[in-house]
């Protein structure tokens, strides 16, 4: 009989190791040797020995760490290529989540775990979509782990904004988003709404942006915020961290709309709170729907959840007939709840960002 | 629906009033009737359900949704209708959301037992906010804070400049959803609606503040003067087609004076202060204002209320006698016209407003210092020869309030403002100094400052805040405050108040910073004293 993913995948305070492959999985600090998900903060730390990354993601965090910071021995796996790591077989499959983004999968002695990093199901024009894979345990995220959070078609979003633009063509209209992956997204989503304009960017967001399109994903005419005159922001949409659309940078814009581009924003309460005036509620994470097709997707008999609101999801787990473990992962969080209150002079790339 | 969803949700997180008329406006230019009327009168309150309560929700809720994961959900939304909006399983049906006449409509004529299965089918049908929509419309919650002024003037914008919010005004009261005739006059399809005899409110004529400047050109022998009282304006409308009791904004808070409507045996439009009076032993006592708040707080008074704050009239102007509409007369024959039907009618709870003759600056200025009494605000002048004009024309009637108090408070707490505020510390809380036992000494939070200062002055404060913050709660940034450090403000109100919910035990009215002391060390910022021997209440004055 196979051994359980529990006797060679293990929680250390280092993070998630896969024992027999000597690898721990986005740890939240330097380790010997680390598989990366996906290039967002919480999950890419600099300063390991050996790291793994998709080629994307390799190319990311360069980007946000500076060129080679993210490891002393930098490997890239294409998805869907296997290695193996000391008798562990590893492979690579895409997380829908941002560019890049990919599921780890394990085999040892014919047992089979897959963890998920962060991910969402619907279709994004800057990503590869989520590929299922078959598992004995799978370990999945739950930022988005309640009922409440369901997630609407994120063109319809895109329209929303669009429609309020028109409506408030004196108003300059500027969105919190988070710098990688929701940033390049939304500017795709609007793109295909019809808004083929300038779209101007606060200059946290412009590597990323650049950086994407070395990578093939058009963006179309993107302009610095900053420099712009503000007369020529009167009726633009400008995209900014969410620490900045509420603080002091915002007052160069005229009279602005702010909106805040989160699943957060589902929640209206939140929305108000924040003093978002147009919530737009587009997320790069699987909404409860999304979360528990998956766990019927992959039909793993075991599902553990790193992050977010596991217990609701692990009751819905027990009631699909699976068992639901909480590994209660330290140092995940969502990028987008960052918040509009961050410290100035941090960005909302966690203050870790070269840009 | 689906358009009136969205407007909910627009209004509720707009802070801008402009923001709010445009995205009313459009609601109003792009849904067809009755749809459009029905969403006006949900918005201006005029919808009430009886038989859908938030029971009927949780029923609903329990019916549908795990019960462990509901509990779960409740507990982050916080919201029951919320909740439910947000977390109801969706299925695919055939069917469209539900037009909001069709749910008014079905809401007011459906059989309790059957509201169930009816509600669950539109939830059904229907995207997250239309959901939201329809559980606040039955619950009565849409709270968008959107005033129904707001709402006229976006109705006015309709007409295209042909018709103003006050002309909306005076029909309004006789109006009823879905107000088609209404849309109509608007667009130029139709006359303007005849209220016929309704008892409909019109726009109340307001005064401009007194400045210095203006007290040295002021023709005064053309002017009489009256106290002005600090109570709320009020309309009185009494016609055989009903009475209703107006706030100055067109509210109707009938329901919570039954007293003065009682009393309203009469055929008139009458202008006035709703004051809480008492009997003294030298005449009428005026209440402060603290006792008039416990009648406005209140949909509708218990008996014990009434009687412990029992309210009066204290009349200003005539509109209307009987048919005859008094406003284009000046405000002398009006005044003699209110002066000879008071004397013949005698209403009950009511008493003229005294005129007083003013000669002079010297002389109304002798009387303006003298006004410190509770519940005088100051002294309006009306000139002898004004028409009644709705809204705020200028140099017929001002108002000359009393000088305001002062006090040197600390700066303690501040909180960033809304919407062209958002990214300034534009809300002060302040303080003063309080002797503790054994002689030291504390700050108290007296009050919440959010204007008076200039632009320079709030970049300036922005600045300082940000740089002497020692803690945040939320949004709440506390900032440095000590005997050596902090920054004191001067702040200007109009009266004290005692107040069992602050913890120092006084409630300002109107505070507002009136100067930056950043000369003053905080240590010689004003005692909570001062503001005690100021108290309203202690002494009231006798008329």
């Amino acid at each position: 009989m196979p051994p359980h993913p529990e006797t060679w995948l293990k929680v250390l305070p280092e993070g998630l190791f896969c024992e027999p492959g000597g690898f721990f999985i986005d740890p939240p600090g330097p380790v010997p040797r680390a598989i990366i998900t996906h290039a967002h903060a919480d999950h890419a730390r600099p300063g390991h020995g050996a790291v793994l990354a998709s080629p994307e993601t390799m190319a990311l965090m360069d980007v946000r760490m500076g060129e080679g910071r993210s490891g002393a021995q930098r490997q890239v796996l294409p998805y869907g290529e296997p290695i193996t790591l000391d008798g562990v077989r590893v492979w690579l499959q895409p997380a829908g989540h941002v560019l890049g983004s990919a599921q780890v999968a394990m085999e040892w002695q014919g047992s089979r775990a897959v963890v998920s990093g962060d991910y969402k199901r619907v279709a994004d024009p800057t990503c590869m979509g989520f590929e299922p894979i078959a598992c004995d345990v799978f370990v999945t995220e739950a930022t988005f782990g309640l009922p409440v959070f369901r997630h609407p078609p994120a063109l319809g979003e895109a329209a929303r904004l669009l429609d309020s633009v028109r409506l408030f063509p004196e108003r300059t209209h500027v969105i919190g988003c988070y710098a990688l992956g929701k940033c390049q997204r939304l500017i795709a989503l609007l793109r295909q709404a019809g808004w083929d304009g300038p779209i101007h960017l606060h200059g946290a967001l412009i590597p990323l942006c650049q950086a994407y399109e070395r990578m093939g994903i058009p963006l179309g005419e993107l302009r610095p915020a900053t420099v712009a005159a503000k007369a020529e922001l009167a009726g633009a949409i400008v995209l900014a961290p969410p620490s900045a659309i509420a603080d002091r940078w915002a007052r160069r814009l005229a009279d602005p709309v702010v909106c805040l581009a989160s699943g957060w924003m589902r929640v209206r309460q939140r929305a108000k709170a924040k003093g978002i005036e147009l919530p737009l509620v587009i997320s790069d994470h699987a909404d409860w729907d999304e979360l528990c097709a998956t766990l019927t997707e992959v039909d793993a008999p075991e599902i553990w959840v790193t992050h977010g609101r596991e217990e609701a999801l692990i009751h819905a787990a027990e009631q699909q007939g699976r068992r639901g473990r909480a590994l209660r992962l330290v140092g995940y969080g969502d990028e987008d709840d960052a918040g509009v209150e961050a410290v100035p002079g941090e960005t909302a790339l966690g203050g870790k960002v070269v840009a | 629906m689906i358009a009136f969803a969205e407007l909910l949700e627009r209004l509720t997180l707009t802070p801008g009033r402009l923001a709010k008329i445009a995205l009313l406006r459009r609601f109003f230019e792009t849904e067809p009737d009755p749809d459009r009327g029905i969403g006006l009168a949900a918005l201006t309150g005029e919808l009430a359900f009886d038989a859908a309560k938030p029971a009927l929700i949780r029923q609903l809720a329990e019916s549908r949704t795990d019960p462990v994961l509901f509990a779960w959900s409740y507990d982050y939304v916080g919201d029951l209708a919320e909740t439910v909006a947000l977390m109801w399983p969706e299925r695919r049906v055939n069917a469209p959301p539900p037009l909001l006449m069709e749910v008014v409509q079905s809401l007011a004529t459906t059989p309790k037992s059957e509201l169930g299965a009816l509600v669950a089918g539109w939830l059904d049908a229907s995207p997250a906010p239309v959901r939201l929509a329809i559980l606040k419309l039955i619950t009565g919650g849409l709270r968008v804070g959107a005033s129904v002024r707001i709402a006229k003037i976006a109705l006015a914008e309709l007409s295209g400049g042909r018709i103003a919010a006050d002309d909306i005004e005076e029909v309004w009261h006789g109006l009823s959803p879905p107000y088609t005739e209404l849309f109509a006059w608007l667009e130029g399809r139709g006359d303007k609606p005849d209220p016929a005899g309704a008892p409909v409110f019109r726009p109340p004529m307001l005064a401009h503040p007194l400045e210095v400047q203006d007290l040295a050109v002021l023709d005064y022998a053309r002017y009489v003067a009256e106290w002005k009282w600090d109570g709320i304006r009020v309309q009185l409308v009494s016609t055989p087609g009903g009475r209703r009791l107006y706030s100055r904004g067109s509210e109707d808070i009938s329901a919570a004076f039954p007293e003065i409507v009682e009393a309203m045996t009469f055929d008139a439009v009458l202008d006035g202060e709703l004051l809480v009076l008492r009997d003294g032993p030298d005449g009428v006592v005026v209440a402060p204002f603290a006792d008039l708040q416990q009648r406005l707080n209140r949909k509708a008074p218990t008996g014990r209320m009434m009687q412990q704050f029992p309210v009066g009239i204290r009349l200003y102007d005539m509109l209307f006698e009987a048919d005859e509409d008094l406003r284009p007369l000046p405000f002398d024959a009006r005044r003699r016209r209110l002066e000879d039907w008071f004397a013949r009618a005698a209403p009950a709870r009511m008493d003229l407003s005294e005129l007083i003759d003013v000669p002079d600056l010297p002389a109304l200025s002798v009387l303006r210092d003298g006004a410190r009494a509770a519940s005088i605000e100051g002294l309006m002048l009306k000139r002898r020869d004004s028409p009644y004009v709705p809204g705020r024309p200028k140099g017929l009637w001002w108002k000359w309030k009393r000088d305001p108090l002062t006090i040197d408070a600390v700066l303690m707490y501040a909180q960033r403002g809304h919407g062209k505020r958002s990214s300034f510390y534009s809300d002060y809380t302040f303080g003063l100094w309080r002797q503790l036992e054994g002689g030291s000494e504390e700050l108290v939070p007296v009050g919440k400052a959010y204007s008076g200062f200039t632009d320079a002055e709030l970049a300036m404060l922005d600045r300082w805040i940000r740089n002497h913050t020692t803690a945040r709660f939320g949004p709440v940034r506390e900032v440095a405050h000590g005997r050596d450090a902090g920054i004191v403000l001067e702040i200007a109100f109009d009266a004290a108040q005692r107040s069992t919910r602050h913890k120092s035990g006084v409630a300002l009215r109107f505070p507002r910073v009136s100067r930056l002391r950043t000369d003053k060390p905080p240590a010689e910022a004003d005692r909570l004293d001062i503001l005690i021997r100021l108290l309203e209440g202690e002494a009231t004055i006798a008329i």
